[in-house]
């Protein structure tokens, strides 16, 4: 049962309908669009329900249970609620900034599955600069908070937004520096090959030891500090700071910045799925939900991290990608390249 | 807010108008009712009690409820302990911060109707209604948890019961 069947049968459908082939080209992407758009909504309010039974249950707890069976309607309910809700703009904030920050957020993190296969054909456009792509655009997300931050004329605000700002431009030197071993290794930036490279499970890169793991773990550690979550979430450190860059923000704004952080989480599993855990290969079950399901095994990984360890400190946090990350991943290029160089390790 | 409170008068006309604004009332409270976040707002022994309720044992997120600590994105303020005439400004700032559509919990004798041990006092305000609309009234000394809940149930049972026409 594979979706991208249907999908090539649809396209196939209105190619063949007799319109010109630039309107055809046109509303398949509209459409694409609006899929992704669709599936990633719902991803990211199943994803505010999961993470609220998840930190219940690790702090015995039941989570929401009123609403719907077990609460699976809570977050529809919240954002019913959110879009009820007046929409504030205080007196003394860049208008412009502070009304555009949330959308560009919004956007930035939706911008990313242009590029992320979420099953075999199952990819809006295959860039060959996927990966490139992929990092650049995930990381407009520092503009929208430092926006945030700045035009909310607030200092708790721009003192999260700043934070922000510097806790990911640190992260982001070890991601990238992770991530090149593996591109080093399947030769190619573009995400469908990248999957392609891992078609058995011994040639996943998270099993291609001593670089595979390293780099794996690597990622996991900056890819929580790019989301802002704990034991990073400094940005919003609610007894610093109240609630970081967000703090002005109320109603569907405030709905918009928080959707793009579940959606931020679910793109850095997504792409920890793809280049390590072989994408969508796997036995028997269609591409997609193999996809899905190791995603989704990586969200919980993310998840348990926020529930368990206590916050950084902001100058532990620095040291520890300066000092820590940022060697070990140049080490752990060095090493990938000359396994690389030796042919010994050539899977 | 004018348009929305009557939009739903002129629907209702059309014949079967009538089931979309109830039911879309009923969608609209349902939620409003099974999503309060609270402030965090306490200011004596009851906010003890407060964070109790909200801990593993009691648990307000079976309600759904979870606390933000800013008033810009919060909906229900519980008001937990004393408040002397010199906080009673910073109270109605937050809950002028707050967002529309608003409420607020009264907990506790002294938020009631001064307390039990200040009700002489010079310093403590005689109830918070002098300063900010109360929802919901909830008495003890300070209430237990069962007690705060048994409130929040009730002002979800308030909600509940509002219409779209009653917005203000």
């Amino acid at each position: 049962m594979e979706l991208a069947n249907i999908f090539k049968y649809l396209y196939q459908s209105l190619a063949n309908s007799g319109l010109p082939q630039v309107w055809v080209d046109i509303i398949a992407l509209v459409a694409a669009g609006l899929i992704v758009f669709g599936v990633l909504a719902v991803i990211a309010l199943f994803l505010v329900w999961w993470e609220r039974k998840v930190s219940a249950h690790i702090q015995q707890r039941f989570g929401p249970m009123r609403t719907g069976w077990h609460g699976v309607l809570q977050t529809i309910a919240d954002a019913i609620k959110l879009i009820q809700k007046e929409d504030i703009t205080p007196t003394n904030v860049d208008r412009p900034v502070f009304y555009w920050a949330p959308i560009i957020a919004f956007v930035a993190a939706f911008l990313a599955y242009i590029a992320i296969p979420f099953g075999k054909g199952l990819i809006v456009s295959d860039l060959n600069i996927g990966i490139l792509f992929i990092i650049a655009i995930t990381t407009f997300t520092i503009i929208s908070l430092l926006m945030a931050g700045w035009g909310s004329n607030n200092k708790y605000a721009l003192l999260g937004g700043m934070r922000s700002a510097a806790q990911v431009v640190s992260y982001e030197v070890p991601m990238v520096v992770s991530i090149l071993p593996i591109i080093l290794f399947a030769g190619t930036l573009s995400m469908v090959e990248i999957v392609e490279a891992q078609a058995k499970i011994y040639q996943w890169f998270i099993f291609r030891v001593p670089f595979g793991p390293i780099a794996f773990i690597i990622y996991i550690i900056a890819g929580t500090a790019e989301t802002n979550r704990t034991p990073f979430d400094l940005p919003e450190a609610e007894q610093e700071l109240v609630a970081g860059f967000n703090v002005e923000y109320s109603g569907m704004k405030f709905a918009m910045f928080f959707l793009a952080e579940f959606v931020n989480m679910f793109t850095v599993c997504a792409i920890a799925t793809t280049l390590f855990l072989g994408g969508w290969q796997g036995p028997f079950l269609p591409s997609w939900v193999w996809f899905l399901g190791k995603t989704l095994v990586l969200v919980f990984l993310l998840m348990w991290f926020r529930w368990t360890y206590p916050r950084l400190r902001v100058d532990q946090l620095m040291e520890f990608s300066w000092k820590f990350l940022v060697p070990l991943s140049f080490a752990n290029l060095i090493i990938a390249g000359f396994m690389k160089h030796s042919k010994w390790f050539n899977w | 807010m004018g348009l929305i409170k009557k939009v739903p008068v002129y629907i209702e006309k059309f014949p079967g108008g009538g089931i979309l604004t109830t039911s879309l009332d009923y969608v609209l409270s349902q939620s409003r009712a099974s999503s309060l976040w609270y402030l965090l707002f306490g200011t004596a022994c009851c906010a003890i009690e407060l964070m109790a309720t909200g801990a593993s044992r009691y648990d307000f997120d079976r309600l759904g409820m979870i606390f933000r600590a800013s008033p810009r994105q919060s909906d229900l303020i519980i008001a937990a302990g004393t408040i002397t005439k010199k906080m009673s400004p910073r109270l109605r700032l937050l809950y002028d911060q707050m967002s529309q559509p608003r409420y607020v919990i009264a907990m506790g004798g002294c938020t009631v109707k001064g307390g039990p041990f200040y009700y002489d006092s010079y310093s403590v305000e005689k109830g918070i209604d002098h300063i900010v609309p109360v929802d919901v009234y909830i008495p003890g000394c300070p209430p237990r948890p069962e007690s705060l809940l048994e409130g929040c149930l009730t002002l979800q049972k308030k909600i509940k019961k509002e219409k779209i026409a009653d917005w203000s």
